[in-house]
């Protein structure tokens, strides 16, 4: 219908194979992506789901960490997130309820946070663990150790809140993003009518604003939690080790990890091959935590969406 | 009103956090220029095992050059012995033998290095743990360079044809399967990404291609990569999904085919979007550290080779930091890759934001 005129020219031939080719290298391009994510999960399921066990579950690893299971692993990263969304999620939503409800227009100071954030969302997460070593450790635990007059070090080296305060920092952003989105997608309307119903800007944030989006609240909280989970790079040298004697009683303990159980299992393992069942059923087992907490937050975000049309 | 004080005060906290990053990564990165006696010993200390193992891998011939990786099944039990003796991933040492033998010279060198500090950062050798550490940077540049370069080369054109088809040639349905699909692997833990280049992907290139090193910066490139492609592929679809609806009708009425209009007037009109992804995965390539640890080879060489093994500023600082001493040189040194590191992501954002945003909503809003 477009070339009435040319349909058996040379030039709407040439067009035509440029069509088909600019459309094959399209779908190629996502062919190769999404067939290599599917093999990349097959791969995984096929070699990992053989080697789950309930012992692996349960059991602490032994033999140089080829025999035995995960289980102090499982038990830190749990407790590491737990803490973790302890102490970032107040922060991060009490950030989005600024933006989203107190920001004037053009703010110049809502302007700096919302970079502020956008940058914190940048930078690498290697830089966060040298935050938590110069700031978390070094400055506040050997500030409180000196503080509190104890000789040997107990808030002044690598422990598990240290992590859980740095991976906060890291997931700051998650937070703030996605609680954000929650917030604004509580209609006007309701803001309208308490305000008008004379209550003032805090009693509709705490009585409207809040309570209609506490499931957008919690979906920011499990994805900052499924990112938590599975960042190691941060925590590596600021309070994970691979191997421990007993489960973490305090805070100032240092803790087992998945992901960095994983990385020593693959790259400092005595004997790599023997631990390859290890491996991949660890893979599983970290997988499965973020997957799950993952699936839960993008099904709960569908929800506020089809909510909010 | 406490309340919303209390939610400003807080809602600077990220602000806070950005200026306490730039304080105390910086603070602690100063400490090179400002000396001190205790990490001459400490590094003499270490380098006893480097050395010993470095004359191992010295003797033997290419296929020794091998013991940089950390992971290597293939290769001969003698690279097994030496990772067993040192386990840190600078086993490769090339110079330092040499400098064994010339034991009178060393002292005056590391005293002088230590006062050319800047000479010696812009060096061409990494060896931190070593009689003479030397913290030239250049390699480790390079290395974050090359790897930076793969991984976009793989993911930018990959993503964004993906997006295009997505946002434009598929169905409605088809997308609303695919997009979801794809960002799955944003939530991949990169240590699982670096695993699976680890285990498959080397062993895979390495019996196409027959390469002498198994993990070597195009294994590395590809990892990082993967994790780009989610990034690249969500931002550039939802600028094209973005682009005024307008745009298509008036690109196909006035006689262009759907290929003319996606590839010559939808993606120009979103390219500030495009560029911003692009930026956004490249700052997350060079930052990204499991991945470059496991995957890359590790080994601080100065070649441009896409074949040979690279490392970069962050894994660097990923396999050093525990076991370096706090507060010795090497313990700045690494600080301040951290801060290189920290400067280049805020250069990228800033560049994103003042540069491609506001780029892009000044042009949509005319429409």
């Amino acid at each position: 219908m477009r070339t009435i005129n040319a349909p058996y020219s040379f030039h709407s031939i040439k067009k035509r194979i440029i069509g088909w080719f600019a459309i094959f290298v399209s779908l190629g391009s996502l062919a190769i992506v999404v067939t290599f994510i599917s093999v990349m999960m097959i791969h995984f399921l096929v070699q990992g789901l053989p080697n789950i066990t309930w012992s692996f579950l349960t059991e602490a690893p032994h033999n140089n960490n080829t025999e035995g299971g995960v289980f102090p692993a499982i038990y830190g990263t749990v407790l590491l997130v737990l803490t973790m969304t302890i102490l970032g999620v107040p922060i991060g939503t009490a950030t989005a309820i600024y933006l989203s409800e107190y920001a004037r227009r053009g703010s110049i100071f809502a302007r700096i946070v919302r970079f502020a954030v956008n940058t914190l969302a940048g930078v690498p997460s290697i830089v966060f663990g040298l935050f938590g070593v110069g700031f978390f450790i070094q400055f506040i635990g050997s500030g409180m150790d000196s503080a509190l007059g104890s000789a040997t070090p107990i808030w002044g080296h690598p422990s598990l809140l240290w992590a859980a305060a740095t991976l906060s920092t890291l997931t700051l952003p998650v937070v703030i993003v996605s609680v954000e989105e929650a917030l604004r997608a509580v209609p006007r309307e309701l803001r309208d009518a308490s305000l008008a119903l004379g209550a003032t800007k805090w009693q509709t944030v705490k009585r409207v604003v809040i309570p209609n989006s506490i499931t957008g609240i919690l979906t920011g909280s499990i994805l900052a939690v499924g990112r938590g989970a599975g960042e190691v790079a941060p925590i590596i040298f600021v309070g994970a080790v691979y191997s421990l004697p007993e489960l973490p009683k305090s805070l100032s303990d240092q803790f087992m990890h998945l992901g960095y159980h994983l990385f020593v299992l693959t790259t400092q393992s005595p004997d790599v091959d023997k631990a390859l069942p290890q491996q991949y059923a660890t893979t599983i087992v970290l997988l499965m935590i973020t997957f799950l907490l993952n699936f839960t937050a993008v099904f709960a975000r569908l929800r506020i969406r089809r909510k909010s049309l | 009103m406490i309340a919303e004080w209390s939610i400003r005060i807080v809602a600077s906290a990220s602000v806070l956090i950005i200026a306490l990053i730039f304080l105390f990564v910086f603070r602690e990165a100063i400490g090179i220029f400002s000396s001190k006696t205790e990490s001459i010993s400490d590094c003499a200390a270490n380098s006893k095992t480097a050395s010993s193992s470095a004359a191992i891998t010295n003797n033997k011939s290419k296929s020794l050059r091998l013991a940089p990786e950390i992971y290597n099944p293939d290769s001969s039990e003698l690279i097994l012995i030496a990772q067993k003796n040192h386990l840190q991933p600078e086993v490769y040492n090339p110079d330092s033998l040499d400098q064994f033998a010339s034991s009178k010279s060393q002292e005056i060198a590391s005293i002088s290095a230590r006062q050319n500090i800047w000479q010696n950062l812009m060096g061409k050798n990494w060896q931190p743990v070593s009689e003479h550490p030397k913290f030239g940077i250049i390699p480790l540049l390079i290395g974050t360079l090359k790897t930076t370069f793969i991984a976009i080369l793989f993911a930018a054109p990959l993503s964004i044809f993906s997006a295009v088809y997505v946002a434009f040639f598929a169905r409605r349905r088809v997308r609303e399967i695919v997009k979801p699909y794809i960002e799955i692997l944003a939530g991949f833990p990169s240590v699982v990404i670096g695993f699976f280049c680890l285990m498959t992907v080397a062993s895979i290139l390495q019996n196409i291609f027959g390469l002498d090193y198994r993990l070597n910066s195009l294994v590395g490139g590809i990892g990082l990569a993967i994790t780009v492609i989610p990034i690249i592929f969500t931002i550039t679809e939802d600028t094209l999904s973005a682009v005024p609806k307008t745009y298509r009708e008036a690109a196909l009425a006035l006689g262009a085919t759907e290929w003319e209009t996606a590839f010559r007037v939808m993606l120009p009109a979103a390219l500030p979007g495009v560029v911003a992804a692009v930026l956004l995965g490249v700052g997350r390539a060079f930052g990204e550290t499991m991945i470059a640890l496991m995957a890359t080879g590790n080994a601080p060489l100065s070649t441009w080779s896409l074949t040979d093994p690279s490392r970069t500023f962050a894994a660097t600082i990923g396999a050093e930091m525990g076991e370096v001493i706090w507060g010795s040189l090497h313990y700045s040194v690494l600080f301040f890759l951290g801060a290189l590191l920290f400067v280049m992501s805020f250069a990228i954002n800033l560049l994103t934001e003042v540069f491609v945003r506001q780029r892009l909503a000044k042009k949509f809003q005319g429409s």
